[in-house]
Order: C-alpha cells, then structure tokens, then sequence
C-alpha cells in the first residue's frame, strides 16, 4: 500500500498547488486590470474625495502582491470581507447592516450542492443502465436510439433543454414549479420536488457522455480472452457484461462521473439563471454583470476548487481502482 | 400520466413474454425465437408500445388542431418537423447519390442520413448565414410600428400578415432578427473557433517541434489555463473586460477570450497529434535538408495532421458556439443591437408560460434555442461520422 499512498499524497498536493496558482491567476485577471472600481460603487456623480476614502477603504491603494496574500489570507479564516452590490446599498441608502459574502454564499452554497447532488443521484444509475443495455444490444434499433439521442441532448444548449422541460413538465403539463425556489424547513421530498426540473435539465446533458463511455469502456473489454472463455463456457449475455466485463471497466467509468460531475459545475450556472435558482451559480452570473470584483473572485475560486477536486477524485479513483498499481510487483 | 407509464412498463413484462412464446409456437421454434432473451422480447413489446401511443397521440392531436388552446400543438408540430427532417435528410443522400462528380457520388453511397442531414443543414446555415441581408424581410435593428405581434400572421388574432413570426417587445420583427443571428451567432462562433484554432495550432506545433523550455512553459501555461471549467473562466475574464469596454467592443473582447481559452484545449490535441508527427523520418529528412522552422510546421506537419484537427474543428465549433449562446443568454455575450439567438431566447422566454393557451406565442420562443440545437447537431452528426469513417471504427 505504501507507493499508492504515496501517489494519492502527491496527487493531493499537486492539487493543491494547483489551486493556489489558479487563486493567483483568478486574483490577477480581475485586479491586473484598469478600472475604477470606486466609481463603480459610489455613482457616477461621487466627489474624488470620497472615491480616494473608498480606495483606502477596500484596500485598492495598496500595492498588488500585498493585496494578493491579503486576500489569500481572509480566505482561509473564511472572512471573506463585504461584497460591492452590499458597500452600495450601504452607502448609497444608509443602513449599517452588511451581510458578509460568507453569509451570502453559505446557504446558496448548500442549495447548489443539493442541486448537483440530485442530479447525480438520478444520472448515475440512469446512464449505466443505458450504458449497460446499449453495450448488451450494441447494433440493434435500441442502441441506435440511444445513441441519437443522447448525441442530441449533449449538442443542445442547457436552456433549451430546461425551457423544452419546463414547457411539458411544468406549462403543459403541470408536475412541477416553473421557478425552483426552496425555503427553510421544507421536507426533503418537496426540496426534491421543487428542484426536479432543474435536475432534469442537467441529468440530459451528462448522462450523455456517462452512457456513451459506459458503453464504448464494456465494448472494448468484449474483444478480451476472458469475456470469450466466459461466453463459451455458456454463460448468459447479460451476466458476461454485469459480472465479467463491468467490474474491468469500472475504472474508466468511475473516472468519467468524476468528470461529469465536474462538468455540472459549468452546467450548473446556467440552469440556475432560467430556474431562477437561489445557488451559486446564479450569485456569480449577478456578480458579474455587477462588476462586483470580491464576489466573483470568491464564486470563481469556489467553481474552480470543486472542478480541481472532482478531477482530483478521478485520478485518485483510477488509480486505486486498477489493482496493478495497487498491488504492485 | 405517471400510472399510464407504470402500466405500459409493467404490461410488457407479461407481452414480452407472450410474444416470444407465440413466436415460438407460431413459427415452429425458429432459432430465432428460440435463442431470444426475455429482455430483447420486453424491449420488443415495450417499442412496439411505445410507438403504438405515439401513434395514437398524433391522431389525437388532430381533434385540438385549429383551436386556440391546442393542447397537442407542440407534439404535432415535434413529429412534423421529424417527418420533414428525415425527408430532407433522405432526399438529399439521394440527390448526392445521383448528382456530382465520381468521388462525391462515392462518398454519398457509404453516408449514413444523419450525416447527410447535417450537410444538408450546414449548408442551410451557411445560406442563411453569408445572404441574410437579401433573406431577411426587415433589418435586424429597425424598430417597426407595432410591439408584441402575435406570430401566425392571422389579424384575428392579434396577427399582422407582414410579419410571419410577428414582432418582439419593441417591434423588431422575429423573422428577420432569426435570419441576422445566423450570420452573427454563428459567423462570431466561426471567427472565435478559427481565431482559437490558429493560437492552439501554431502553440502546439511550436511546442512538440522545439521541445524543452518553449514546451515546458507552454503547456505548464495551458495547465493552468485548464483548471478552471471554461465558462466560469470566461464569465471572470468578461467581468474584466467588462470595465474597459463596453457594446461592440465587449462583443470582440468576448471573442478573443473565448478564442484563448478554447485554444487550450486545441493545443493539447495538435500537441498531441504533433509529438507522433515529429518523430517521423521525413521530419528527420526535412531537418537535414536545413529547412526552417516555419517550413517545417506548415508544409510537412501540418498536411499530416488535418484529418484529426478537422474533427476536432467541429467539435470545438460546437463548444465555441454553445459556450457563446450560454453567455449571451446570460447576458454577457453578444451585445446589443446585433441579433443574436442566445440573447432571443432570454428576452423572448417569458412567451413560454403562455404555452397553455397560445402555443403559436411560446412556440417562437423557442425557435432561437431550437435553432442553436439543430446546428450543433447536425454539426455533431457529421463529425461523428467523420470519425467513424477516418478511425475505420467497425465496433
């Protein structure tokens, strides 16, 4: 066991590296940048006096590194510091109550995960049973079928899917509400309800590529010796693939949910922007659009960690799936 | 509808099992019956089924047809454009069967539809695409008399004959608006693709022909380049460019970003594709000849390398065009004035909820999103079969 835990340990501290460079490169593609952010907060009709106050305020008078390892640092205590959109109502209406960004992403936080959670609870078990069936009758109208469509909901955009979704699931036919938008001290059944649609609309575009490497990983074992000697010995085609073929291929399926996941975090924006779901995604898309710098560092930095980590547990997964490399010589 | 469900899945379980045993006795067990599992049988009953209510739901659909409240209008209008799709999809394998040179003709005969569907749409696109100003009826930012037309061109109802998909909330025809946001959608998705394939390329060459530092430094680049998702990444780097630019010049400040971060991926294949390249004797030849990097990379590389990179071309065109539909459905993609079917779809998508009693309304909604599927569709089922066809994958 002794070299694999020291792959995984390199692995996690590749990993790590890998996210302080990519907080570094999120923290300079922002603030490397001209820009007069002060404006930004105060109005277009701000003194320059109160502009410099601002500047000294926020901290954007100091230099860029300095700035940098602030930053770094009041993320790892977790006091992630007020957003713009916040500083404005507080100067611009009065009122001295600021809610911190922790404050602000700690819930929406929770949401999305539930979001991507659900998801993968419905798409995992989905795609490997199509994976599965569409390996068992490669060739015939069914694997055809599927093939086509899943071909068809990878190439179409994430909105249309979800308004296609909400038009016959929520319009037409009304099983579920058009907006998502879960409250405080709902049953997980109606939490799960509410966030149906916006799960569907994310389980067509992975399942895609889980099914479609499910497939492609048990076909390429089916050319192998063993699966001849077991189909020759009699044993039932459906049996040759769940017990011979899919614990083999396990390894690269294991690695494409990883990936998959991951890729939800991308998918996950949009969806919350027609879903009008309270998540992350949708405060980053607000953030943006409202040039509000700390806010979008942070979400940035949150997507980017969870995909670094999703990667991460992939090549973890592969490694400890393949038992060469956990037995080795 | 959920018990329907239940009860045609539970009903094939005992049908499958009919069905094979009558086939069985009705065919004096044929090896064909007699070797079927009991799970082809189910997924035999359960098509036939599944077919059968489709079936019977677009007979149906006609008892709603010409109502206002048509309840089956998207279903009818879902098999119609199916029927028209396959028809075209078909006619046109035919017509590129019969007409053309001898290597067309050839290359037509071993083309699966759906392939030949996605030509015949590119093509379409294309049309629509480089002719728009002579297509469409009215400019893509005029400003015409009447708000809020209901498409349909009926008077009746709220219809204006001049405008067949009527007008958006400030009176900009829909029809027209649809024809410029192929040649700006695309032809931005076009450019961007090009512009990414041409850093990724060169990046690429450069590095699996020089090796050592220049390598090192531009992959670790691209490294990090690629650890965050890319449209996270692109929504960042437009928050940035966002306080430097504003309208045109954010809509190509959106173009190079998404270019740079697309060439990243487009780097590691041609990188990829170059390290096996470079290898080769004629490379070794051609260095010995004393010819120049320049030489090297685009005469005896480059050549050797198309069939992979075309592939990738279109695959990367389908991501360069989602990823561009995503951003300005968002909001920060294309900018106003210019058409352009993501921001359509965002300002157009509240028509949906009118579903219920105008489909005709939510149904135009749709039509902007429908048509960045069909493209990447079709784009995708040819590129599918380009790779089937160059990796002589018999499966």
């Amino acid at each position: 066991m002794g070299s694999v835990g020291k792959i995984i340990l390199q692995r996690l501290a590749l990993g790590a590296l890998t996210l302080v460079i990519v907080s570094f490169v999120i923290f300079a593609a922002v603030n490397a940048l001209p820009g007069d952010f002060a404006a930004a907060i105060l109005g277009q009709g701000a003194t320059e006096e109160a502009k410099t106050a601002i500047r000294a305020d926020i901290g954007l008078d100091r230099p860029f590194f300095e700035r940098y390892f602030t930053w770094l640092g009041s993320i790892l205590t977790g006091d992630l510091g007020v957003s713009y959109a916040q500083m404005m109502f507080a100067t611009n209406l009065g009122g001295d109550q600021l809610i911190s960004i922790t404050d602000q992403i700690g819930p929406r936080f929770f949401n999305t995960m539930f979001l991507a959670g659900l998801t993968a609870v419905i798409a995992v078990p989905l795609s490997l049973t199509i994976g599965v069936l569409a390996a068992l009758y490669r060739g015939s109208v069914f694997d055809r079928v599927a093939n086509v469509t899943t071909l068809s909901s990878i190439s179409a955009p994430e909105f249309f899917l979800a308004y296609v979704l909400i038009l016959f699931l929520a319009v037409i036919n009304p099983l579920f509400p058009v907006i998502a938008l879960p409250e405080d001290g709902m049953s997980l059944i109606e939490r799960a309800r509410i966030t149906m649609l916006p799960a569907l609309t994310l389980t067509l575009v992975v399942t895609a590529h889980m099914m479609r490497m499910t497939r492609a990983a048990i076909l390429n074992l089916l050319a192998s010796p063993y699966i001849e000697m077991a189909r020759l010995k009699g044993v039932s085609p459906m049996r040759v693939i769940v017990v011979h073929a899919l614990p083999n291929a396990l390894a690269p399926i294991i690695n494409v949910i990883a990936l998959n996941l991951a890729y939800l975090i991308t998918g996950v924006v949009v969806v919350e922007v027609v879903f009008v779901y309270p998540g992350i995604g949708q405060l980053f898309v607000d953030a943006v659009k409202n040039r509000d710098i700390p806010m979008v560092q942070v979400c940035c930095l949150i997507f980017a960690a969870a995909y670094i980590l999703l990667n991460l547990t992939a090549d973890v997964m592969s490694i400890l799936s393949n038992p060469r490399l956990r037995h080795p010589k | 509808m959920i018990t329907w469900l239940a009860a045609v899945l539970l009903g094939s379980i005992p049908g499958g099992w009919l069905f094979r045993f009558l086939g069985q006795k009705l065919t004096n067990n044929r090896p064909y019956f007699r070797d079927m599992g009991f799970g082809m049988a189910f997924g035999y009953v359960l098509g036939a089924a599944i077919l059968v209510s489709a079936i019977w739901m677009y007979i149906v659909s006609w008892s709603t047809a010409g109502a206002i409240p048509d309840t089956y209008f998207f279903y009818r209008t879902a098999v119609h454009g199916l029927i028209l799709f396959a028809i075209m999809g078909v006619a046109f394998l035919w017509f590129g069967r019969l007409v053309g040179t001898a290597g067309t003709r050839k290359l037509f005969r071993s083309m699966p539809v759906t392939a030949a569907f996605g030509i015949l749409i590119i093509i379409l696109y294309a049309i629509c695409a480089i002719f728009a100003d002579f297509i469409a009826p009215y400019g893509q930012e005029e400003v015409l008399g009447n708000a809020n037309v209901v498409p349909g061109g009926n008077p009746a109802l709220g219809g204006n004959p001049d405008f067949p998909l009527g007008t958006d909330q400030i009176g900009r025809d829909i029809l027209s608006r649809l024809i410029y946001g192929a040649q700006n959608t695309v032809g931005i998705a076009f450019v961007t693709t090009c512009l990414a394939f041409f850093l990724g390329v060169t990046g690429g060459f450069l590095a699996s022909t020089l090796r050592g530092w220049t390598d090192q430094v531009l992959s670790r680049l691209v490294d990090v380049l690629m650890a965050i998702p890319a449209l996270i990444f692109a929504l960042l780097l437009i928050t940035a460019a966002s306080s430097l630019f504003t309208g045109f010049g954010l809509t190509v400040a959106m173009i190079v970003i998404i270019a740079v971060i697309d060439a990243t991926r487009v780097f590691r294949l041609a990188r990829a594709v170059g390290m096996n390249i470079v290898v080769m004797d004629y490379i070794e030849a051609a260095k010995l000849r004393g010819e120049g990097l320049g030489y090297l990379i685009f005469r005896e590389i480059l050549p050797n390398a198309t069939a992979p990179l075309l592939a990738e071309f279109g695959l990367r065109f389908c991501f360069v065009f989602l990823t561009i539909a995503s951003l300005s459905f968002l909001g920060v993609g294309i900018q106003p004035p210019l058409a352009d079917w993501g921001t359509m779809v965002r300002d157009l998508s509240q028509f949906i909820n009118f579903a219920s009693f105008a489909p005709q309304v939510s149904a135009v909604a749709l039509l902007p999103a429908l048509a960045i599927a069909l493209l990447t569709v079709a784009v995708n089922f040819v590129v599918d079969w380009m790779l089937h066809k160059s990796s002589g994958l018999k499966e």
